[in-house]
């Protein structure tokens, strides 16, 4: 049934009028995007315009208020079995184990993620960053760019199909930023679906640009808030 | 669709683990702690053998609690304030299983280097040698079922400022059916008769906490994200 719900929309990801709130402040609401294997999407909006939060509700750290996310046809909140396996989150915090060493790190989150656990293909997703050189250092005297970096080389090297990448460019430098938009090219093309929350440029050839404030609560009753 | 064979447990486990060992001394303050607080004891009371010989074995089970409770803050917070806790949590492995990993490394690195030790506190305390088999497996069974249920109260009191206050008031109440059966286990021991119903109860204990506690601490986690 699913499968033929997924063949029919062909859309992979779909969000449909997804609302969340914070602190008792309605954030968004209203919000419908579809994106299919290749598309990317740049969430962009001024700071605590609930552009994190956004990424953290399709991640599913955060319920919505209100709307679903359908991950090929399936709800992924209710099915997230497929869901997880294709979802890469990179947030704020960079998800590393300090006193590990860069390839450990690596090597832990392809085996959660249950990816290959091919050594060389984990090389070549820390070359992909210019992290290849450091991988037997330790986390903990890493730069906050090179932290960033590995970040970013779990999703590259771990096979998922979705990636959310919550300001992917803080603390890079412009050689950094463009490997990164290299990678993410790479994995479009391959058929990844990436959505990118970022004020800074981010160079993304042929996305959707999803501005936050577009999806302020203006009207009345656009959300029904009394059950709350 | 067939689901994937899940690694999550034997990975988390030994990433765990290795951790305690690069940190080192660290991970085993809690143990140097158990046999510190007991050495106390013999020079406060006085070194008088018969009344050392009646308390030794609760004195013993109460440093176990307090030393397991020192060490519990360690079970989620780097991964909390690294993020890596909110990464598992949408991971496609289950979180239960994960949680279930964390607190069998925890038991390894605290419980397992205390019931180890324990027999040296024995010596100490002076409690007689029929009970120190029974202490030994008590504590190794019991410190089982204080990592799990601990994770419940490490869970709930994450982000928390005054965080090891929390726990103690937490945490010690939930101890105290393993105390009342890990202590009563010994003394049986000591006064010649049967502890195995103490130590089958214990065992029981330990069982329901190993298939509860992780649910119940994964719920408590991904609230902690909201």
């Amino acid at each position: 049934m699913s499968n033929e719900a997924y063949l029919m929309t062909e859309h992979v990801l779909e969000l449909s009028s997804l609302a969340c709130r914070r602190g008792g402040r309605l954030l968004f609401s209203g919000m419908d995007l579809s994106l299919t294997e290749g598309d990317a999407a740049l969430v962009t909006g001024p700071n605590g315009s609930g552009k994190s939060s956004l990424l953290r509700v399709i991640a599913g750290l955060i319920q919505p208020l209100q709307g679903q996310i359908r991950w090929e046809g399936q709800n992924a909140q209710k099915f997230s079995d497929n869901f997880r396996l294709a979802l890469r989150y990179v947030g704020h915090s960079d998800g590393l184990q300090p006193v590990l060493s860069v390839l450990e790190n690596l090597k832990y989150w392809s085996q959660i993620y249950g990816s290959s656990q091919d050594l060389e293909k984990l090389n070549r997703g820390l070359e992909s960053v210019g992290l290849f050189e450091l991988s037997e250092l330790p986390v903990r005297v890493l730069s906050a760019g090179q932290r960033r970096r590995l970040a970013l080389a779990k999703a590259i090297a771990t096979d998922g199909r979705l990636w959310l990448l919550d300001e992917p460019t803080v603390a890079l430098d412009r050689q950094s930023i463009n490997r990164i938009e290299t990678a993410i090219s790479e994995f479009r093309a391959s058929g990844g679906i990436v959505i990118a929350s970022t004020n800074a440029p981010l160079n993304l050839s042929d996305c959707k640009v999803l501005n936050i404030s577009d999806y302020h609560w203006v009207e009345e009753n656009r959300v029904d808030l009394s059950p709350l | 669709m067939g689901r994937r064979k899940s690694s999550g447990f034997i990975t988390t486990l030994n990433r765990d683990l290795s951790i305690a060992k690069r940190e080192g001394g660290e991970a085993f303050l809690a143990v140097l702690f158990f046999v510190l607080g007991a050495l106390l004891f013999p020079l406060g009371v006085g070194p008088e053998a018969q009344l050392l010989a009646a308390v030794s074995a609760g004195l013993i089970w109460v440093m176990a609690l307090l030393s397991t409770l020192l060490a519990l803050d360690r079970l989620f917070q780097a991964d909390w304030r690294e993020g890596t806790l909110e990464l598992l949590i949408i991971s496609p492995e289950p979180l239960p299983l994960i949680i279930a990993a964390k607190c069998t490394a925890h038991w390894i690195v605290t419980g397992l280097p205390m019931a180890v030790a324990a027999p040296v506190m024995a010596l100490l305390l002076n409690l007689p040698p029929e009970g120190w088999l029974t202490l030994v497996g008590a504590l190794l069974i019991g410190g089982l079922a204080l990592s799990f249920i601990g994770s419940i109260c490490a869970a709930l009191l994450i982000g928390s400022r005054r965080g090891g206050v929390l726990m103690t008031l937490l945490a010690l109440p939930l101890y105290i059916p393993t105390l009342i059966f890990g202590a009563g286990a010994v003394q049986a021991a000591v006064g010649g008769y049967d502890s195995t119903s103490h130590l089958a109860l214990m065992g029981a204990i330990t069982l329901s906490s190993i298939s509860l506690c992780p649910w119940v601490t994964s719920a408590a986690l991904k609230q902690a994200m909201e």
